[in-house]
């Protein structure tokens, strides 16, 4: 993939959606075409895409509880070693710092899987980073090494 | 808005679901709906046909979480076929294959339902 990044070179990009399970896509195609403009390969733009659709997923579902005009703010800066990817939302703290590896023999009897997409977040990106401030807004921090990608 | 849609076949004794597009928490409940129905007409044998799905997220794959004990119980299964490498990698990183039986075409997943 032709990176025509300069060393120096810093990008910003922001979007702003509600908390609803159609902006999934909306939040996919930002990020992809981005991680593209940034000269990440495809398999490691994919990955990425990923990880934020979960960590998405899980704002919607688990902070603001399917409740559909909470906000989502998502901000990604890259320069030619790091693309990171920062979402904020203004929900429900939730404290994921101890996700288990996927126990598939208890999903089968549960007939759910839970943890799945924060155990992927973790498995695709270089970095994971949780920050919350209680009753104010909670932020995750997504890092991809672009030189390891 | 992500594009899924899916196609349900019955061939002999078999149900075949076709996936298309993105099936993400969006669109979950769509492939839900598949499942249901096809557990309310006893349908137990069911092949799941990936070729056309271009994306799968952690939402996606706990559909078939939700169903594989019931049909199981009533001697069917949740055969899987024709995934993509990209998707495949997803199923694989979560163990799915340990659970799932997956193979490269339609056919064979077929042949092994009726025992050829």
């Amino acid at each position: 993939m032709g990176n025509n990044l300069k060393s120096k070179d810093k990008n910003s990009k922001e979007l702003k959606v509600k908390s609803k399970t159609d902006n999934l896509s909306v939040i996919r195609d930002f990020i992809s075409s981005n991680a593209h403009k940034a000269g990440i390969s495809t398999e490691a733009a994919d990955n990425i895409m990923l990880a934020v659709d979960e960590a998405c997923t899980n704002i919607i579902k688990h902070a603001y509880k399917s409740y559909p005009e909470g906000e989502i703010i998502i901000k990604i800066n890259y320069d030619i070693k790091k693309f990171t990817i920062l979402i904020i939302d203004y929900g429900k703290t939730f404290d994921p710092t101890s996700v288990p590896k996927p126990d598939l023999k208890k999903y089968y009897h549960e007939h759910k899987v839970g943890g799945l997409g924060i155990y992927l977040m973790r498995t695709l990106m270089d970095d994971v980073k949780y920050t919350t401030v209680p009753g104010k807004y909670n932020q995750v921090l997504l890092s991809k090494n672009i030189s390891s990608s | 808005m992500a594009e899924f849609n899916t196609s349900v076949l019955s061939k002999g004794k078999i149900s075949v679901i076709n996936l298309n597009g993105y099936l993400d928490a969006h669109t979950a409940p769509t492939l839900e709906n598949n499942f249901t129905q096809l557990i309310d007409e006893k349908c137990y044998n069911i092949v799941v046909n990936f070729e056309e799905l271009a994306y799968i997220s952690s939402a996606g794959l706990g559909v078939f979480m939700a169903y594989i004990e019931k049909i199981r119980e009533n001697n069917g299964d949740i055969k899987l076929s024709n995934m993509s490498e990209k998707v495949y990698n997803i199923f694989d990183l979560l163990g799915f294959p340990l659970l799932y039986e997956i193979y490269k075409t339609e056919d064979e997943a077929i042949k092994k339902f009726i025992g050829e």
